[in-house]
């Protein structure tokens, strides 16, 4: 064990987030204001998603940390780091082992169970900001259910592009009621919003947490004629063959040559293990053991 | 159509030591429907004054003018406002429009003010600036820049557009040429013929003679003036 | 016949000093009435309580509502009154970039009110947005431009578009044509003049210019410090003013 209180924070604080929470539970895709403390790391690292996991930890959890659905980017490694160090929790690479995941910018491609809870980063909470700089003046449309201007920024997507070109941090609205920034996610994770476990979302520097419970209905705006539509690469993983999962794509020299490969770092690599490959991957060989 | 019973009127200049200037006093006169009465009286006599108490432009300080059912001395001035839509027509000496808009649509406004649609506002309007010799090149552009003459047919085909049941008229002939004053009177003619009731002001003594039934000199109500 | 908008007893004041006192009036609908005076006189306070911007410290603001009849506006509840506002109501500001949101496109400028009450067709929006555009004779290819790349001229028509977008009945208008040039200020009292008489459109505009009152409003009050001090036709307050300081203003007007 270690000479910090368990997950860092100390227990005056983990109770004042845990309300924040309960009550962001309460009211499905509202921001719920916090007294957000300094971390040890930098604003825009997930100081708001490190303070959310620190609240809901429990010594028996499992924990997984996720950056862009990669296990051992940098910012990844070193959250689950200081939470093993913290907190002393187990940890594992794998989403269906894990039963808290904190993640930045993407949704596992395996569902989420109901005993798992999922913790966004998020950098800027409020959707509307983009049109609105005022912070009453959102709260008030938000209150009163004024989302007429969120339309206008899908409208300017499409009289500018054609389509509408937000392709993450696209815009849900929650239970009927709540318009909610679900963190810059891929859009095409946002029908996966609706899920069996309890998704919370952290903003540090903004001082928000606010959350989707298990099983809450959540719509993508959209226009009638322009409806939503979830994008992907259009290939399949070069590694594992998936062609239901979001793709990165890597460009592999100075000729031109790039592949395509699952985000989700663990689901390419159960697919790869269960034998599954793709058009540039090895095949699993009999002899490698 | 139009009584005026016992009104008086008076200016106080605010701005020049408060004076107060006594213009009317105790006029009073009746307009049949059907027939037309010209307002005589040296100029400053206030005939253009009354003219414009009956029209509610100006304030009239005691006394009643009622056009038709209507005490224009203290009605409210949306019942004013709707008397000179459907009741009272005023033709002005002097053309006051908004920059920009058409002679067409000057003409054809007090119509589509009264619920015409566009189609016969503007046939109508055509009609009579045809009847009053426009140029029809000149329609599509704003009466502003007319002559005096123009300007004043303009605002006679604005005046006689819609069949209103009383109407005044500040010198209708002014500044008009023989063909066009002719046109002018038949048309006061015309409109005495289909009941209107009319007060004018005619300089133009030998119009006022063809076309008035009685006269009414305003100069024995002019406080300093009478006799 | 019901007032579109009844005011009575409104009072506004900023500490000791008087915004506006005792302003009453009924306006029916098709009425354009104006409020002018000079600077400090009180007519944007006045302006501002009645659209639901200021609080008023005494008075009702009653408003002709179509569900309800006469409801005061004052003290109905906000959602209630800023419901009112993006679709009965409509406010014309002095400067186009308070009614604007100048880094969002013309067309979503006009279409926001639209989508506010729950327009969610892309192609009706725009096409609603390029028959606004035309009536107030910004050409179909500006749609996407944002208003930053327009003159002053055609930011106001914009805001008139965007305002009127939603068929309000009653428009509130604070200096339409404040800071324009005279050829464009014509321009857009002849457009504003023409929407009136079309839409049957019930106006209040506050201004210090009497050439607008008296080619727009049909009713004018006059205001001085604070207090309305003559009412009546536009045509006879501004030809036969009663009050000293009415008089003042009209013999102050330059003469072209």
């Amino acid at each position: 064990m270690s000479d910090y209180n368990f997950a860092y924070l100390d227990e005056q604080t983990k109770r004042m987030i845990r309300r924040a929470i309960l009550k962001g539970l309460a009211i499905p895709g509202y921001q719920v204001p916090f007294a957000s403390r300094e971390m040890p790391m930098p604003y825009g690292w997930g100081t708001g998603g490190v303070q959310v996991s620190a609240a809901v930890l429990t010594p028996e959890d499992r924990f997984k940390v996720i950056d862009q659905g990669a296990d051992d980017t940098t910012n990844a490694v070193s959250i689950r780091r200081f939470f093993e160090k913290t907190a002393g929790v187990a940890v594992t690479e794998a989403t269906t082992e894990a039963s808290v995941i904190q993640t930045r910018h993407r949704i596992p491609e395996a569902p989420l169970r109901e005993d798992q809870i999922l913790v966004y980063q998020v950098p800027i909470p409020e959707p509307l900001r983009f049109l609105e700089p005022s912070e009453v003046e959102t709260r008030k449309m938000h209150s009163l259910e004024e989302y007429g201007l969120m339309h206008v920024k899908l409208y300017e997507d499409i009289s500018q592009h054609g389509a509408i070109a937000t392709a993450y941090a696209y815009p849900v609205k929650v239970e009927g009621r709540y318009v909610m920034d679900p963190s810059p996610i891929p859009k095409f994770d946002n029908p996966k919003l609706e899920m069996a476990g309890i998704q919370l979302f952290g903003a540090g520097r903004e001082q928000r947490i606010y959350a989707v419970p298990p099983y809450t209905h959540v719509v993508s705006l959209d226009f009638d004629d322009y409806p939503f539509e979830p994008t992907k690469a259009d290939h399949a993983c070069d590694l594992c063959g998936a062609t239901d999962s979001y793709l990165d794509e890597l460009i592999m020299d100075d000729a031109g040559g790039r592949m395509f490969m699952c985000s989700d770092t663990d689901y390419c690599g159960t697919r790869c293990a269960a034998g599954h490959c793709g058009a540039q991957g090895t095949p699993l060989a009999e002899d490698a053991a | 159509m139009i009584t005026v019973e016992n009104v008086s009127k008076s200016f106080v200049l605010h701005n020049q030591g408060a004076a107060e200037i006594s213009v009317m006093a105790g006029a009073s006169l009746s307009v049949a429907q059907g027939e037309c009465i010209a307002l005589v009286g040296a100029s400053g006599a206030g005939k253009s004054t009354l003219m414009r108490m009956i029209y509610g432009n100006y304030l009239t300080q005691s006394g009643r003018i009622m056009v038709g059912d209507l005490d224009v001395v203290t009605a409210a001035p949306r019942q004013v406002i709707q008397l000179r839509r459907t009741t009272l027509g005023y033709v002005s000496q002097f053309l006051r429009v908004v920059p920009r808009v058409s002679t067409l649509d000057v003409v054809a406004e007090p119509l589509m003010a009264t619920g015409s649609d566009r189609a016969t506002a503007e046939a109508q309007a055509k009609t009579l600036l045809h009847r009053l010799n426009i140029p029809e090149r000149l329609w599509q552009l704003s009466p502003t820049t007319f002559s005096g003459g123009e300007q004043q047919r303009v605002n006679i085909a604005r005046g006689f557009a819609y069949p209103y049941p009383a109407l005044l008229l500040d010198e209708p002939t002014a500044s008009l040429d023989p063909t066009n004053r002719a046109t002018v009177l038949a048309m006061i003619a015309e409109a005495k013929a289909r009941g209107a009731a009319i007060i004018g002001i005619f300089h133009d003594h030998a119009a006022r003679d063809e076309i008035c039934d009685r006269q009414f000199d305003v100069t024995q109500y002019t406080p300093g003036l009478a006799a | 016949m019901t007032p579109l908008l009844q005011v009575e007893g409104i009072a506004k004041m900023y500490g000791a000093r008087i915004g506006c006192t005792d302003v009453s009036f009924d306006l029916y609908p098709g009425e354009v009435m104006g409020i002018v005076g000079e600077s400090g006189s009180g007519k944007s306070t006045l302006l501002n309580c009645m659209a639901g911007h200021l609080q008023p410290d005494a008075g009702a603001v009653r408003f002709d509502t179509r569900t309800e009849g006469l409801r005061d506006t004052v003290t109905m509840s906000e959602p209630e009154r800023r419901m009112l506002s993006r679709t009965d109501w409509a406010f014309v500001h002095q400067h186009a970039r308070d009614g604007l949101r100048m880094n969002v496109s013309a067309g979503g400028n006009v279409g926001e009110r639209l989508m506010a009450v729950n327009a969610r067709h892309y192609g009706d929006i725009r096409d609603k947005a390029i028959d606004w555009l035309g009536r107030v004779e910004i050409s179909a290819d500006r749609i996407d431009d944002r208003p930053t790349a327009f003159s002053g001229g055609m930011q106001q028509r914009l805001q008139i578009a965007r305002n009127l977008v939603t068929g309000p009945r009653l428009v509130f208008m604070d200096e339409p044509t404040g800071g324009l040039d005279v050829s464009v200020q014509a321009r857009l009292l002849d457009l504003l003049r023409g929407l009136v008489r079309e839409m049957g459109l019930s106006a209040i505009i506050v201004t210090h210019d009497l050439a607008v009152v008296r080619l727009l409003a049909d009713r004018l009050m006059v205001m001085k410090d604070g207090h309305v001090i003559e009412s009546g036709l536009t045509d006879q307050v501004l030809d036969d003013p009663q009050h000293a300081y009415t008089q003042l203003l009209v013999s102050s007007v330059l003469q072209v």
